[in-house]
């Protein structure tokens, strides 16, 4: 290329727009799907499966962080998605929205980053589009990922097959991701080695599913974390779920970032980490397999599904009582004092 | 790190909560105010309320500083937001604070910052030619590096900052409290950080003159289970007087530099706390030498009360004449996603923490929004 920034002129649909699909984007994504380069990708995938699709929108800031980038995000954002729906995700498309004059380094070292995922996955980005808005209507970059996957039509999974006694698992230590990006923001000035656990859980949730195809339900905290997730899962349903405070596996930074802050680890946002409803019967199986996985190996019980307190999500607390769990609301605002 | 895993050591908290049954037995009933925000969320996530004997009740007091910021305060705050060449710089919890018509948050276009310190307010207004106002809302706790703020700015000549003050104290209120007949409050557990600056002795008063214990206790739950077990003492042994729990932290003549930065900027005067009135000698206000950093001076501001009827009942609240679940708007008309009252708003506030964290009868039935 021989300009550095992106400018309008490459959302223009002329020939610089054709030269940063294919000098930017075609350098890293080559599923023959892509480079085809036609309006639509055709793909096939075995009739005797279910299609799970799903899509998601990145707007994260800053857009590199300790342990990845925005377009590590939106790609194992919509794998995870994919992932603790029970689906093999099969092909991902990527929609960039660029702010001009963005630099195309920083665009090339984004798009490096999802190659890198694509080759570790197998995932491949089979469509995609960019669009270039006026300087100043965007924060640098924003990406769109949608993606599509396939699992057994018998598969099950759904949160009204949660039966008490059944135990919730969370899959390794909480809401690294967003104490990860508020440090990366300096405007704590918190200094933490922490790095955000952002990575697909495809491979694990397939593992867990192979020991127990009768999983009760998955979901990955993200926004919102631990809290809304049990919160949704347990909402307008007979029973309820009681999580134990000392049980909850939080990082000493996180944990202490907490505190300085006054945040709530249970709100804090995970972008690899998922949360599974097993049967009682089998959790020490799926812990077993999960543990074996490098993005498992923390993982443990929390909790269980409880028939009192039909919707609601309970805490028994370190402080030696028992607590609501409420659904977040709005954004978690540091305190004054 | 340490005090995050020894301050909950469930050993520990299991004998306390033994001494307090223990202690409380054979007590009268006992109304026990905790004053600061801090505690009322300390025992909201820690489900303390459960745990403690029938005759035990925790009230949650005034000591949240948003919740008691009045609507005219807000008002003249938006009022600012509505001029040119204005960026106004608060602690985030002010955004949704609701003043007569409207709040912060809902100001889209003006250009409102919101900052982690007084500090990060002075600094966006060097590096901007247009006129930056801090609303300087808290307690004896943030005043300090308020008034450090103010002194800086002095020093430095700095002509395009200025405050909004509505400082409050927390001793005044408390007595406040003991003087109206309808409100029965027993003890007071005493705010642990606004007593760092100010030490033992302003709590005096309402030991000697209103015979209620104090003991000014530290914010983790441990802290909080020992402070009651030091008021029951004080109630079995029939006295009262101002204790320190939180060691720590607090000496009983306070942090002397801190009163003595606040002494330097602020002087004392009536000040207006949001469901409770006018409180005399309850606030703080720039001192003469530095009025010219008063945003209501620079400004030509007027503070404007207005009473609007909503049916929120912070104020009773705010006294402990009622617990928030009375409240007839609680949950229905206003929750933390739509705050009505002050108490719903800042994640300390009375009714925010009921609302989050404790058990109640009926809840299942809300709809989330």
């Amino acid at each position: 290329m021989a300009e550095e920034l992106i400018t309008l002129a490459h959302g223009s649909g002329g020939r610089p727009m054709q030269q940063l699909i294919q000098e930017v984007f075609l350098k890293f994504f080559d599923h023959p799907a892509l480079t085809a380069l036609t309006d639509a990708a055709c793909l096939s995938w075995p009739s005797s499966y279910q299609l799970c699709f799903t899509t998601d929108a990145y707007v994260v800031q800053p857009l590199f962080f300790p342990g990845g980038n925005i377009g590590k995000l939106a790609f194992c954002g919509t794998i995870n998605d994919l992932a603790v729906s029970g689906a093999q995700p099969l092909y991902l498309s990527c929609a960039f929205i660029i702010e001009e004059g963005f630099s195309v380094a920083l665009l090339e070292k984004i798009l490096a980053s999802m190659k890198q995922m694509v080759c570790q996955t197998g995932v491949a980005v089979v469509t995609g589009d960019t669009k270039v808005v006026e300087r100043g209507k965007l924060d640098g970059l924003c990406i769109a990922t949608s993606g599509v996957g396939i699992r057994p039509a018998s598969l099950k999974l759904c949160r009204e097959s949660l039966r008490p006694g059944d135990k919730v698992i969370v899959s390794g230590p909480l809401g690294d991701h967003e104490i990860a990006i508020l440090s990366a923001r300096g405007k704590f000035q918190l200094e933490t080695r922490l790095a955000s656990d952002c990575a697909p859980l495809h491979s694990l949730t397939e593992r867990m599913l192979k020991v127990e195809p009768n999983l009760r339900f998955m979901r990955d905290p993200t926004r919102g974390g631990l809290a809304a997730v049990l919160n949704e899962i347990v909402s307008g349903l007979k029973v309820g779920i009681l999580i134990e405070e000392k049980l909850l596996p939080v990082r000493k930074e996180v944990a202490a970032c907490c505190e300085i802050l006054g945040l709530d680890p249970l709100l804090l946002a995970s972008e690899g980490r998922l949360v599974a409803v097993v049967p009682e019967k089998t959790t020490g199986q799926v812990l077993t397999v999960m543990k074996r996985h490098p993005l498992g190996r923390q993982a443990r019980v929390v909790g269980q599904v409880i028939s009192d307190q039909p919707g609601r999500v309970l805490m028994k607390t370190l402080g030696g009582s028992t607590r609501l769990v409420e659904m977040p609301a709005g954004v978690q605002q540091p305190r004054i004092c | 790190m340490r005090f995050l895993t020894e301050y909950r050591d469930t050993e520990k908290l299991e004998s306390l909560y033994g001494r307090i049954s223990r202690l409380a037995s054979g007590l009268p009933r006992l109304n026990l105010m905790e004053v600061c925000g801090t505690h009322t969320m300390t025992i909201g996530r820690a489900g303390l309320r459960r745990r403690l004997p029938e005759n035990i009740s925790l009230l949650s007091g005034p000591g949240c500083p948003v919740c008691v910021t009045p609507d005219s305060y807000l008002d003249a705050a938006i009022k600012l937001t509505e001029r040119k060449n204005i960026c106004l710089a608060t602690f985030g919890d002010m955004m949704k604070v609701p003043g007569s018509q409207g709040n912060l948050e809902e100001r889209q276009g003006s250009e409102i910052a919101v900052v982690y310190s007084p500090l990060e307010a002075l600094e966006i207004a060097r590096k901007t030619i247009k006129e930056v106002v801090f609303l300087a809302v808290g307690f004896e706790t943030t005043a300090p590096s308020v008034a450090s703020v103010v002194l800086t700015a002095a020093r430095e000549k700095i002509k395009n900052f200025s405050l909004l003050v509505a400082h409050k104290l927390i001793p005044p209120a408390m007595a406040c409290l003991l003087q109206d007949r309808k409100v029965k409050i027993d003890g007071f557990i005493c705010p642990g950080h606004v007593s760092a600056i100010i030490g033992a002795r302003p709590y005096r008063v309402i030991a000697e003159r209103y015979h209620r214990p104090c003991v000014i206790a530290g914010f983790e739950i441990l802290d909080v289970l020992q402070a009651l077990v030091m008021l029951l003492v004080q109630f079995q042994e029939k006295r009262a007087a101002v204790e320190i729990q939180y060691s720590r932290c607090v000496q009983p003549a306070g942090n002397l530099r801190a009163r003595h930065l606040m002494a330097e900027v602020f002087k004392v005067g009536d000040a207006e706390w949001r469901g409770m009135g006018v409180i005399p000698k309850s606030g703080l206000f720039l001192k003469k030498e530095y009025s010219e950093f008063d945003a209501v001076r620079r400004f030509s501001l007027q503070l404007v009360k207005s009473e609007k009827f909503t049916g929120c009942r912070c104020g009773d609240i705010l006294k402990g004449l009622i617990a928030p679940p009375d409240c007839p708007c609680f949950g229905q008309s206003c929750t933390p996603a739509r705050p009505k009252g002050p108490c719903m708003v800042s994640s300390e506030g009375a009714c925010a923490a009921y609302y989050r964290y404790e058990l109640l009868p009926g809840r299942g039935k809300w709809q989330k929004s």
